[in-house]
């Protein structure tokens, strides 16, 4: 894992490298000024040799200093920091809806394998799997927003948690579906096959001998042994829903971090750009090992082997 | 997201390949044809007899699908139809691309590591597996917004190399389930070279694993080219591509829904017809095993 991480901070690092000519100019842009650009050699250590300006680099960026943005002047770190909390609230309420849809669904279609029930799910979750998030929201804004006319769900209605929780659920509905959407598929379809693995062993036989009621064996009997796999999959998946889920949060202008990111692409701003790469980098690193230890809990044969 | 989770079922299918039985099915022929009028469509646009894409006509700005525009026109007036037709290039040239790289240097290092074992593999694998860890998509995002100026083949490069690794572990799990097979042995004892091992007793069998993973991959570049297009990284405006027009159909989605709601069909059928060939024909490809 340290490996990683320090493999992410050198790629983080030496993307500042890839522009064209001086970067010190190519950022400053517009904001040029000698006092600026003595405050940017001076943070990036842009004079002295490569391997030494990463040591300047990752030195900031462990006292917490990311930068100033020459654009916006304000700290990079401020701009994450406001933006972290709605990219959380979006994957939590994505996750929630996405787990009670696909538990359901997934045992309902695992005692009958094959069955008519299976069929139309199994051909529903192929054929939703083959669509783009970004082509579910605009679709999704067309039908709700447009035509239904939802309060709060249109592009650029973002209300913050603190202002308003209702009309701040709402504002969110659409993203977290959206991306709901793309978790259950998923979900769905590991839990599905491992449930159905699980229930032909033995103590699934020996509990139906004893009479336990279906619900019961697959709530209490089936289901842990068999979400080895859904949490492995949740953790690779939610981390990629922190690097994916901008296009959607773009789509709708919620100033989260994929929204920060686009805009300061946009705007030229490298050094924002730089931050969010390295946080939402290690951020999905973080969250990757996290489940690993999760599965170990659930399954703690796994860690004794 | 979605492509990990096929990924998996691949690696997981080379392992192990139960015996089904299985046919191709009237469906997988007509995802053929419609994948087939799609490339078709792509190579010929310039010779079909279609208008041009970037032509503006002010007296039909924002109209509905008619005779005369098969699906409409955009807020220039442009014909959608034959952009979403020229749109298809940039989705195929991308995704041919990219994986072209991909393969190209994933899938014989993976081979080849599978066949040798030993050091070469056991490093070789650590490396891959440290930087399948790192985001792809960010990384893409990353180089893309800092690689200026930004041109078709430079999007190809970076997904071209972000895919290696994928490649890497597809065909090298594919790769072990074989090289320790009775004819390959054989195949060694009687002294042929590595390279004829490797080209005429492995590749034949991990080939439908392989070409199962590249319509895979295809869809998943071409998922990624509409994404990029929404950050701008794509190809720029006014050519079309699939993620271009449909980005471009956010700001008058009110007045015209034309424009998000035909390249979102296009992409999605096209994406549809890839995943679902490809699935069949892993289904298929386990049949011809179990009857070896």
């Amino acid at each position: 894992m340290i490996g990683i991480v320090f493999i992410i901070t050198v790629g983080s690092f030496y993307l500042i490298h890839l522009l064209p000519g001086d970067p010190a100019a190519v950022i400053l842009g517009t904001g040029d000024s000698p006092a600026n650009k003595a405050k940017l050699y001076a943070q990036l250590g842009l004079n002295k040799p490569i391997w030494e300006q990463y040591f300047v680099w990752i030195r900031n960026v462990l006292h917490g200093n990311l930068g100033t943005s020459f654009v916006s002047q304000t700290t990079v770190w401020s701009v994450i920091k406001a933006a972290l909390p709605i990219d959380i609230e979006i994957i939590v309420l994505s996750q929630i809806l996405a787990f009670l849809v696909a538990i359901p669904l997934a045992m309902r279609s695992a005692r009958r394998p094959d069955g008519p029930v299976d069929r139309i799910l199994g051909a529903g979750s192929f054929t939703l799997l083959s669509i783009p998030s970004f082509v579910i929201i605009v679709l999704l804004v067309l039908l709700v927003a447009i035509k239904l006319g939802v309060p709060h769900t249109g592009p650029s209605s973002y209300v913050s948690l603190s202002a308003d929780w209702i009309a701040n659920l709402e504002s969110l509905a659409l993203p977290a579906i959206t991306l709901a959407i793309g978790s259950f598929v998923v979900y769905y379809r590991v839990l599905r096959s491992d449930l159905i693995a699980t229930l032909q062993e033995e103590f699934i036989t020996m509990a139906r001998s004893k009479g336990i009621s279906q619900r019961r064996i697959m709530w209490r009997h089936a289901l842990r042994p068999s979400s080895v796999a859904l949490l492995g999959t949740a953790g690779v998946n939610i981390g990629g829903l922190l690097a994916g889920g901008f296009i959607v949060q773009y789509i709708l202008s919620i100033p989260g971090l994929g929204y920060e990111l686009i805009q300061s692409i946009g705007l030229s701003d490298y050094l924002v750009v730089q931050g969010i790469v390295l946080v939402v980098s290690v951020g999905v690193i973080l969250i990757n090992f996290g489940f690993d230890f999760l599965v170990n809990i659930i399954d703690p044969r796994i860690s004794r082997e | 997201m979605s492509s990990s989770l096929i990924v998996n079922e691949i690696v997981e299918e080379a392992h192990d390949r139960p015996a089904r039985k299985k046919r191709l099915g009237i469906l997988f022929w007509i995802c053929v044809g419609w994948l087939a009028l799609n490339f078709i469509g792509a190579i010929f646009a310039n010779v079909l007899p279609i208008q041009d894409p970037l032509t503006q006509n002010y007296n039909a700005v924002n109209a509905g699908p008619s005779l005369a525009h098969y699906l409409g026109t955009d807020d220039l007036g442009r014909d959608i139809f034959s952009r979403i037709v020229f749109g298809s290039r940039v989705s195929i040239e991308a995704s041919l691309g990219a994986m072209l790289i991909g393969f190209g240097i994933g899938a014989p290092l993976g081979m080849l590591a599978a066949y040798r074992r030993g050091k070469f593999d056991s490093i070789l694998t650590a490396v891959m597996y440290v930087v399948l860890a790192f985001p792809a998509i960010i990384a893409t995002i990353a180089v893309l917004s800092f690689w200026t100026p930004r041109s078709l083949l430079k999007i190809i490069i970076v997904i071209g190399i972000a895919s290696i690794p994928l490649v890497y572990r597809v065909m090298r799990s594919a790769t072990l389930a074989y090289s320790t097979k009775d004819f390959v042995i054989a195949a060694k004892v009687q002294g042929a070279t590595d390279r004829r091992i490797l080209m005429k007793e492995l590749l034949p069998n991990v080939a439908p694993v392989g070409v199962s993973f590249l319509l895979i991959g295809i869809a998943t570049v071409v998922t990624l080219e509409g994404a990029l297009a929404f950050l701008g990284l794509s190809v720029n405006p006014p050519t079309p591509s699939w993620g271009n027009m449909i980005n471009e159909s956010l700001s008058i989605l009110q007045t015209n829904p034309w424009l998000a709601i035909f390249p979102s069909l296009a992409m999605c059928l096209f994406l549809l017809c890839l995943n679902f060939i490809g699935d069949r024909l892993r289904s298929h490809f386990e049949v011809s095993e179990a009857k070896l």
